[in-house]
């Protein structure tokens, strides 16, 4: 039993930082109906600022992880600027196409000037807490507890307040948004700098308990994918929810099933979902 | 002038590329230069693979890298493992690309749009995944060495660069030959009626699900042979080959030939290649270059080098036609120049 607790643990740990990630890609998505490929690099490069910003000039934890948050984000509504923003009128292959360029093209600069090597950050929250039988790392509780503190935080800003009324007013209709007046270029840049910091967070949070490396955003670009498929594209409670059902299944999956095929596990429930339900679980209607 | 742009386009300039591929070996003297020319027909194979998926069908397949490396791995594990010789391993790496293209496309192509492309990159993964850790029959990580080249016919010995670069030319030859057949047919126009849109081919009577999978499986054999030539040549393979990257390599190819046109892929394929070729140390670090470079192309040619310049073909002649004359046809290869703009809307 303790086991299994523990590995739910592991699991809401997991589906904490899958979220945030899905979280930026679903918004981006929303507005302006491109998948960006290029989400995977911004989360790379965003712990990339952070073992910049704390290994190598010592700054304190939290203050990289704002640094990194504020570089990530300019360089996403620089993607926007310099390249969606023209692109909007184009056949959609092409901002797939493009958002691959940015891809390839950040992962190759963090590898000339970093090197291809692993990297580690260090945490400053090393305690381990134990509750009976269970052990508690203090890093893995400050990921959930921060990114669900995050994830509120987005929604008060999405529901209170009137530039985050704009986003999900054009999320929900572009044409009707622009009749009231919305300023779709403002729209944009603002989601993507949120998504940017998100992924940037999402890997500064991460990068502690895990390992800082130029391809690490593959496999979580595609499992934020499956979460926003799952939870339906464009929805915000449906990348949370799809992100703790990966997170969930893959810590249950490695530990009961097989540890060395955990990384399969979402793509094998995408393979299935789509089979059964081409449009996404939580999807209605068309699309 | 316009003999000049004529010329471009008429069966003797074909000749003569074939003329000159044929005789590449015998004029450059170093045996590296023609090693690294036929590698560029062999991705230059699979290239075409893709062109009729994504190029004239329109549908962006993220997986294509992985159905390489199944042609590849399928020759390396039988040559390897089970002691086959060479051509009737190719044979299956053929046989395997179709299986595995059909299992595939069967499912995915139900999908439209960003769903499909988030699937194929979702499959390419898995391809990559299972390549590196099942062990017992890939040999993981560490790859796959000693695999049997081609075996010659009476004097002619394939482990030598020079006959191999004639074997891998025929089969590019035989590759572009049959995308042409298929391009000028009515199953090409078929692709090209779905690539505009769906709901077009549909209303066409086109039955769109038998004719994206055909699409799909036709570009995986594609890929299949060119593993299979790949793992011939290069006689070692390990899981880096199912990499990501392979296909956006291709993409890359393919873009600045051209989407959806006949000599789009080899021009793209080639000119890359010796432009990787040229710069010293550029390998490694080519997406430094490639990526920007995607992403201006897309943004200002998106028709890439030839389909940019048959469109310009296309123009100066309707320029210079007199009016109420009918246009000349400017040939199966020309791209559809009005792809589709308001498909976002639509989508």
């Amino acid at each position: 039993m303790e086991q299994f607790i523990q590995q739910i643990l592991n699991g809401l740990t997991l589906g904490s930082i899958y979220g945030l990630v899905a979280l930026g890609l679903t918004l981006v998505y929303g507005i302006l109906h491109v998948p960006n490929f290029a989400h995977g690099a911004l989360y790379m490069v965003g712990a990339y600022v952070c073992y910049f910003a704390m290994v190598e000039l010592g700054l304190n934890y939290w203050v990289a992880m704002a640094a990194a948050a504020a570089v990530v984000a300019l360089l996403s509504v620089l993607c926007e600027r310099l390249v969606f923003h023209p692109l909007r009128h184009a056949p959609p292959i092409h901002d797939k196409i493009a958002a691959i360029g940015i891809l390839l093209f950040l992962e190759a600069v963090v590898q000339m000037h970093w090197g291809a090597d692993f990297r580690r950050i260090p945490t400053p929250y090393t305690e381990i807490l134990r509750l009976g039988e269970l052990t508690l790392p203090a890093q893995r509780l400050l990921i959930i507890g921060g990114a669900f503190a995050l994830m509120g935080a987005l929604h008060l800003y999405l529901k209170k307040t009137m530039t985050g009324l704009t986003i999900i007013a054009m999320a929900q209709n572009r044409e009707g948004a622009f009749l009231v007046g919305i300023d779709a270029n403002r729209v944009a840049m603002m989601t993507f700098a949120i998504a940017g910091a998100l992924a940037a967070i999402a890997a500064s949070l991460f990068a502690p308990i895990n390992l800082v490396y130029p391809a690490m955003g593959h496999l979580v670009l595609l499992k934020a994918f499956v979460i926003i498929i799952l939870g339906g594209m464009g929805s915000i409670p449906g990348a949370i929810i799809g992100g703790l059902i990966i997170g969930f299944a893959e810590a249950l999956g490695g530990f009961y099933i097989s540890s060395t095929y955990k990384d399969v596990i979402a793509f094998v429930l995408l393979v299935v979902i789509l089979s059964i339900k081409p449009t996404g679980l939580f999807t209605k209607g068309v699309r | 002038m316009n003999r000049a742009i004529d010329f471009f386009l008429s069966s003797t300039m074909r000749w003569l590329l074939l003329a000159l591929a044929v005789v590449f070996p015998l004029v450059v003297t170093s045996e590296y230069l023609v090693y690294v020319m036929a590698l560029a027909f062999v991705w230059a194979i699979a290239v075409y693979g893709m062109n009729i998926i994504t190029g004239y069908c329109g549908q962006l397949n993220l997986a294509h890298g992985g159905f390489f490396a199944i042609g590849a791995y399928t020759v390396a594990i039988l040559t390897v493992d089970h002691g086959w010789p060479f051509w009737p391993a190719f044979a299956m790496a053929g046989v395997f690309g179709a299986v595995f293209g059909l299992l595939v496309g069967v499912v995915s192509l139900r999908l439209k749009e960003h769903y499909f492309a988030i699937f194929t990159l979702s499959v390419g993964y898995i391809i990559y995944l299972l390549i590196d850790k099942w062990e017992e029959l890939t040999h993981g990580s560490l790859g796959i060495i000693n695999i049997a080249p081609p075996e010659g016919f009476g004097l002619v010995d394939f482990t030598e660069t020079v006959p191999f670069y004639y074997l891998v030319l025929a089969f590019l030859v035989f590759a572009i030959w049959v995308t042409r057949r298929i391009s000028e047919s009515l199953l090409g126009r078929t692709f090209r009626a779905i690539r505009i849109s769906d709901d077009l081919a549909q209303s066409l009577g086109i039955n769109l699900m038998r004719n994206k999978i055909l699409a799909f499986v036709i570009s995986t054999v594609y890929a299949a042979f060119a593993g299979g030539l790949y793992a011939g040549v290069v006689r070692f393979i390990g899981p880096e080959q199912a990499n990501f990257i392979h296909t956006f390599d291709m993409i890359a190819y393919l873009l600045v030939g051209g989407f959806g046109t006949l000599m789009g892929p080899l021009a793209g394929t080639l000119i890359i290649t010796w432009l990787t070729q040229a710069v010293q140390g550029l390998e490694e670090y080519r997406m430094i270059v490639f990526g920007p470079m995607l992403v201006l192309l897309v943004i200002f040619f998106p028709k890439g080098l030839v389909g940019t310049f048959l469109s310009w073909r296309g123009r100066r002649l309707a320029r210079q036609a007199p009016r109420g004359t009918r246009e000349p046809r400017t040939g199966a290869s020309e791209p559809a120049a009005d792809q589709s703009q308001g498909a976002r809307n639509n989508a």
